[in-house]
């Protein structure tokens, strides 16, 4: 406050001075106390640019790296298989490998004089696509089927200029001549780029044929780990901070449970994890692996935020209506259920997606409880054993992907990130809109 | 009160897929172990869900003696039925296991692997590289001028005059790696030996044992960095320190060419025919162990071993030999040892 009326007020000893100060000409201090509040401005938007700069960095490093994972090369090839030579296939251990061969031996027709171990290092290895085909279509063998195949992955990646030609002088995946044959295929129209719908819907791939490999299956395995996080920790959640704000009584073993619950809320995720495995895998026998494990361990980590989130909002709605309420007459659990939980319920549903999405973005405690790995293979047979059948979850996938030798991974793992991405921007978006439909102010 | 009806029937859900979970018993195939096995053991797994009737195993990674330390648990349904190891289970590891009620343990040897020395290919000339020039660049402790000392070297050309003038950078896989072990013996073991070390480590005044493991120790000063993760980041690692040289599995370098370049050791470039035939000083067995309790028990884990042993799979040309594994001779005799379940 001295600050503010120095330079009006008179001071003792310093009369001759400030007797010539006015309104119009401004001193020595407002100039140097105007310079730090613009100084400070300064600062502030410095802070702000940098923090764009970073983001623009980010979302241009991902979409850069990542979008390449939404395209895919494929080569269209006819082929014509007939009873003999599926019963043939079918009597071999490899039959995908025996599926294969057949298809290479008719796309080499079509190419002419070359070597099979060629086409093959160009087309991969498409043999479950094809065995999958004729096993659900029985009807069409003998008939000409056109089939779109992916390529091998570093034949995409040339398409994508992932892969220089320069680069695959040492390799024993692809050779310099088996790009000049992958352009004339591109040439004649046999391979083509196309939108791949396969990384979207697809299940986890090994090494042996990374194309194929696609997010869909991991993002069913999150789905069911956020369904179980959402039926637990959102009831759980809401009765315990209810019973905390509005019935508990105040005193030292409610206070206790209020710091550690808010411990609780700090406690590494990992830490979790290691829970989960000691008490639902190997104590209560759940399998490993599976997405109801995950999403009990997600709802551990979940509960704290959302007890803290939904207290807060318990809070702020005003001490007048709970008085209203009990005024004219109504038992305390009335006024709790018919006027203060659904006036705080914008804030508590904010909290729990906002707990939610911190809950599908966590990949340490699945580590330990077998989600991470070779894992997300197929979809659940029936939409109940989707809990129990092994899967894996979005962040895990990625995070695999970002270990794998082969770099069309790499690009898949970038292409994972905006998938998760788009899923938690929604989740946050649905926050907001949330609380600015249906929060009051009092 | 329809949220309290809500929240009953969420944790009715949730008690009875509960109680569901713990009566099933589990029918998918589980793996945990060696980073190494894991390209391998997926490509495996993969194509017996593919082209069998059992559904396709989960493969975990996590290093060989995490993946072994979970094998050794204990039998049942939640404990891992088989571990990938990049090197042959210890004794320690087998007291373990027994001590835990895993007494029947299957070894499969599922073929080779070779360990390769490989920096940024634009580079230092890293061309060439001995086991004694190992040894000298990140052994803890090296002899000069007859006396034992802290290692003192800090660019490879002090090491070996034949070498580039670069700082000495190297990112060697970490202690629960069983690449590590490999490197150790092939290695630094071999180095020591050749550069007389190991004798004069012994006439220093230490025991037998001590001086092996003198040779074995790597200094601690951040020459020499450990790599607890996979291969990627050792990788990453290399791309932004040029000087830096880092040991990859020879699958992992075949699939990165065009951003890595490879050292001969002992004037031997790796490549699965060098390693086939043994001239190639740093090669390894590869390894996976079946919990033979659980056979008949967990659906399809004979059958896991037996498609992952078959010649079309593991033998040459399968789809292991094509990622860069080299294949075992001995092929015909593991799958009868599968066949009649012999354990170790």
């Amino acid at each position: 406050m001295t600050d503010a009326t120095a330079s009006h007020t008179p001071q003792p000893g310093q009369g001759g001075e400030t007797a010539k100060s006015s309104l119009f000409t401004v001193s020595p201090r407002t100039r140097r106390r105007n310079a730090s509040e613009r100084r400070f401005k300064a600062y502030g938007v410095t802070a702000i640019l940098l923090g764009l700069l970073f983001l623009c960095f980010l979302v241009y490093s991902i979409l850069s790296k990542g979008l390449p994972a939404f395209t895919r090369t494929v080569a269209e090839v006819e082929l014509t298989l007939t009873q003999a030579q599926i019963d043939e296939a079918e009597s071999t251990l490899l039959k995908t490998g025996a599926y294969r061969d057949l298809m290479i031996a008719e796309l080499g027709k079509v190419l002419g004089d070359v070597e099979p171990d060629a086409i093959q290092r160009i087309v991969g290895n498409p043999g479950a696509m094809l065995r999958n085909f004729y096993t659900a279509n029985p009807d069409a063998i003998g008939d000409t089927v056109a089939f779109e195949l992916p390529t091998a992955s570093r034949v995409d990646g040339y398409f994508k200029g992932r892969i220089t030609r320069e680069g695959q002088a040492n390799s024993t995946f692809l050779t310099p001549a088996d790009l000049d044959l992958a352009d004339r295929m591109q040439e004649e129209g046999i391979i083509k780029r196309e939108f791949n719908w396969q990384f979207l819907t697809g299940a986890e791939a090994s090494d042996d044929n990374p194309v194929a490999a696609g997010i869909g299956v991991s993002v069913v395995g999150s789905l069911y780990m956020m369904f179980v996080v959402l039926a637990l920790s959102l009831p759980i959640g809401v009765a315990a901070s209810i019973y905390l704000e509005e019935f508990a009584p105040k005193n030292r073993f409610t206070d206790l449970i209020e710091v550690n619950i808010s411990n609780l809320a700090a406690v590494p995720s990992i830490v979790f994890g290691i829970l989960g495995l000691a008490f639902f895998i190997q104590f209560a026998g759940l399998p490993r692996s599976a997405p109801l494990v995950g999403g009990l361990v997600l709802t551990l980590m979940t509960l704290p935020t959302i007890i803290i989130s939904t207290r807060a909002s318990l809070r702020a709605v005003p001490p007048s209506i709970r008085d209203a309420a009990l005024g004219v007459g109504a038992s305390k659990m009335q006024s709790v259920f018919h006027h203060v939980l659904p006036l705080a319920l914008p804030g508590i549903l904010t909290g729990t997606i906002i707990g939610l999405a911190q809950a599908l973005g966590e990949t340490a405690p699945l580590l330990l409880i077998g989600m991470v790995g070779f894992v997300a293979l197929r979809y659940p047979d029936t939409i109940a054993s989707g809990f129990l059948d092994s899967n894996s979850a979005m962040p895990a996938q990625i995070y695999t992907w970002a270990a794998r030798a082969d770099q069309i991974f790499y690009e898949k793992a970038w292409g994972g990130i905006i998938v998760l991405l788009v899923f938690l921007l929604t989740m946050n978006i649905i926050a907001v809109i949330l609380r600015r439909r249906f929060e009051r102010r009092w | 009160m329809s949220f309290m009806k809500l929240t009953a029937s969420a944790l009715a859900v949730a008690a009875v897929s509960a109680t569901g979970a713990a009566a099933q018993s589990r029918d998918t195939v589980q793996v945990a172990g060696s980073s190494t096995v894991l390209p391998y053991a997926s490509i495996v797994a993969e194509l017996f869900g593919e082209n069998t009737d059992f559904p396709t195993p989960v493969v975990e990674s996590g290093g060989s003696s995490t993946g072994l330390a979970r094998f050794c648990e204990g039998v049942g349904e939640g404990t891992i039925d088989v571990a990938n190891a990049s090197r042959a289970i210890r004794d320690s590891e087998i007291e373990t296991c027994a001590a835990n009620g895993v007494d029947e343990i299957m070894q499969v040897r599922i073929g080779y692997d070779g360990i390769v020395f490989a920096s940024q290919i634009d580079g230092p000339e890293f061309t060439a590289f001995e086991p004694a020039d190992w040894f000298k660049a990140i052994a803890a402790q090296v002899v000069v001028d007859g006396e034992v000392v802290d290692n003192p070297y800090t660019t490879w050309n002090e090491v070996n005059p034949d070498l580039p003038e670069a700082e000495i950078l190297t990112f060697i896989p970490g202690t629960r790696h069983g690449t590590r072990e490999v490197f150790e013996e092939n290695v630094l073991a071999a180095g020591c030996e050749a550069t007389g070390a190991m004798e004069a480590f012994v006439e220093h005044g230490m025991s037998e044992d001590d001086a092996e493991d003198a040779c074995m120790a790597v200094r601690t000063d951040g020459v020499s960095v450990d790599i607890d993760g996979d291969y990627t980041e050792t990788l990453a690692r290399i791309s932004s320190n040029p000087n830096g040289v880092g040991v990859f599995g020879l699958a992992f370098y075949e699939n990165n060419t065009d951003t890595l370049k490879v050292a001969t050791m002992g004037g031997v470039a790796p490549s699965t025919e060098t390693i086939a035939s043994g001239e190639y000083p740093v090669s390894r067995p590869l390894y996976f162990y079946v919990k033979k309790a659980h056979i008949g028990v967990i659906p399809g884990v004979k059958e896991y071993a037996q498609f992952f042993m078959a010649d079309e799979i593991a033998g040459p040309g399968g789809p292991l030999a094509n990622y860069g594994l080299v294949p075992d001779p001995e092929l015909a005799a593991t799958q009868s040892m599968i066949e009649n379940e012999e354990t170790m």
